[in-house]
């Protein structure tokens, strides 16, 4: 009972402690150093301090520049690049899981200080930029009334959107600007309560699939396990008739999906376990295998028992698959993408991830987009650091990144949910005019 | 010289400290009883119903904390004896249920054992709290 001295935290400030901020062990990679498992009286949480953008910019490597090719939307978080170059953007917020103890009335007050206040917009917004110029003129709602719409996908003519409760279907010609009707459901997706409510979506190659990735309903399984049936896993759904299957469990919070070029192969970021300390779970970056179990809640990083979760299930543990690559703890990677050449040659091969952003360790890990590299269709080497500067050096946060799409053209695509804003990263030499 | 002072020495309870201190026995006594189904039966909403309870009794238990140290400050009653110790082992009761309400805070299981050893002990401490507060009314009787 680690009682003593947390009781001299309680009177420094209201729920922030100060523990470990220790030198903190290397958690990129496929080997991750884990601490044990420790959680003071107090969890840590150092919250995001808004502020505005001013004459700060997101910084990128040298060769690269960085613009903002829309502002003010209604909490951007994923983005699509249609065939003809548009891009689409899913603005919104959902969750509806209601305060079940005196933590979740607290938490929740502390949290909402670190996000927009911006309410939620429900629709999708389409930019255009019709000569090529890099600066997109054009900006149309193409849909509205959708539920926190998160996840997206073309497949021919047809394009997919993850509600926060159901996955629908538009019909999408190119060039269109407006939806021309309501969407069609093709299936209702797990809503209930919703503590982890987005719904991540990528669609097999062939297109007869879809892949929507469905969050765990708690940190880990403080409402019960009744509630998690259907979550933290990754469901197939079939294109043409709606069904699902689970494709693969145990993935906590599979926050964004992407199929590999070449490989066809699904991959997914997700988001592990809190108040285990600052250095666990690691959130990763993983290929996604059939039928694979990735050991929420009973284990982490594979086969490490967490014992907050009762009854225990040693046969689970057992059979759990130990994830690709570590992204670090606490990082709140959202978006996945794979890159292309034309993103020049450092960044050719591997994938982008964006990272949301801690909001309980010291010092605040995320903040960023960086880029996996990846060779011979398998992560291999550190992440780099691709755009910086959300988080200044006065401690004070800008932006967060969630959403990351790669334009074939050669631009990756930032949607960014605190400034509400849609930054666009392009080679140097690919848009000089634009400087 | 015609300076008296008199000083009313009021040996019961007020009824409103009274309740305030009675209250938080069997708020406490709740809490410490689903900890107990909780550790019993992994059913998760006991542990919701426990962390509320402890709110519950540390606001009643707050206030007839405070009711008690203003008496002692304004020296209604004698710094010493039961008063003093009434309120000692309120405070304790009170400290020690903060800190089981943050230890209620943490997920699921992780905060087992802890979360019930602490509510047996508070809830202890709160009935001694009430049984010596109440024990004053008698007091002054004797003499």
């Amino acid at each position: 009972m680690r009682l003593a001295a947390p009781l001299a935290v309680l009177t420094a400030s209201a729920m922030l402690s100060a523990c470990g901020s220790q030198s903190d062990p290397v958690q990129y990679g496929p080997n991750p150093t884990l601490p044990t498992p420790n959680r003071g009286l107090l969890p840590t949480m150092k919250i995001a301090s808004p502020t505005g953008w001013g004459d700060q910019r997101p910084i990128v490597p040298q060769g690269y520049t960085i613009t903002a090719i829309a502002t003010d939307l209604n909490i951007p978080r994923q983005t699509l690049v249609l065939p003809n170059g548009d891009i689409l953007v899913a603005e919104g917020r959902g969750g509806n899981a209601p305060k079940l103890t005196p933590k979740d009335v607290i938490a929740s007050y502390i949290k909402a200080k670190g996000t927009t206040q911006v309410k939620s917009g429900n629709r999708l917004t389409l930019l255009r930029d019709a000569n090529g110029d890099g600066t997109y003129e054009g900006r149309t709602i193409f849909a509205e009334n959708l539920n926190a719409p998160y996840g997206l996908a073309l497949v021919g003519g047809n394009l997919y959107v993850a509600n926060q409760d159901a996955l629908v279907r538009f019909t999408y010609r190119p060039g269109q600007t407006r939806a021309s009707g309501p969407p069609v459901v093709v299936t209702p997706l797990p809503s209930a309560i919703n503590h982890h409510w987005t719904k991540a979506l990528a669609a097999s190659p062939d297109g007869r699939f879809l892949y929507v990735g469905v969050g765990s309903n708690s940190n880990i399984t403080e409402r019960g396990m009744n509630v998690e049936t259907d979550r933290a896993m990754v469901w197939q759904v079939d294109a043409q008739t709606g069904a699902h299957r689970q494709f693969a469990t145990g993935l906590r919070n599979p926050t964004a999906l992407a199929v590999q070029p070449g490989t066809g192969q699904l991959w997914a970021v997700v988001n592990e376990r809190d108040e285990i300390g600052p250095n666990l779970a690691p959130d990763y970056l993983t290929s996604v295998r059939e039928g694979g179990f990735y050991g929420w809640p009973y284990s982490y990083w594979g086969q490490h028992v967490d014992e907050r979760v009762r009854p225990q299930d040693p046969r689970k543990v057992a059979s759990a698959i130990t994830p690709d690559y570590s992204l670090g703890s606490h990082v709140a990677t959202l978006g996945l993408a794979f890159s292309t050449p034309a993103m020049g040659p450092r960044f050719a091969d591997g994938a982008f991830v964006g990272e949301h952003g801690s909001w309980n360790r010291t010092p605040p890990s995320g903040y960023r987009v960086v880029f996996v590299p990846f060779r011979n269709g398998r992560p291999a080497g550190p992440p780099i650091d691709v755009v910086t500067n959300f988080m200044g050096k006065d401690g004070k946060t800008r932006g967060r990144p969630v959403g990351v799409t790669v334009d074939p053209r050669g631009a990756l695509i930032v949607a960014d949910d605190l400034s509400n804003t849609i930054w666009r990263v392009t080679p140097a030499r690919a848009a000089a005019p634009a400087r | 010289m015609a300076d008296e002072t008199y000083r009313v020495a009021r040996t019961g309870i007020h009824p409103l400290h009274a309740f305030l201190l009675a209250a938080s026995v069997p708020l406490f006594l709740g809490a410490l009883l689903s900890d107990w189904a909780y550790s019993s039966s992994y059913e998760i909403q006991w542990t919701n119903f426990a962390s509320w309870l402890l709110v519950g009794a540390l606001v009643f238990a707050g206030f007839a904390l405070l009711w008690s140290l203003i008496e002692l400050l304004r020296g209604d009653r004698s710094w010493r004896g039961r008063p003093l110790v009434t309120f000692l082992v309120l405070l304790a009761a009170w400290i020690l249920g903060f800190v089981d309400a943050l230890v209620h805070a943490k997920d699921a299981w992780a905060k087992m054992p802890e979360a019930l050893l602490l509510s047996i002990i508070v809830t202890a401490l709160a009935f001694a709290a009430a049984w010596l507060g109440f024990a004053t009314l008698r007091a002054g009787e004797v003499k």
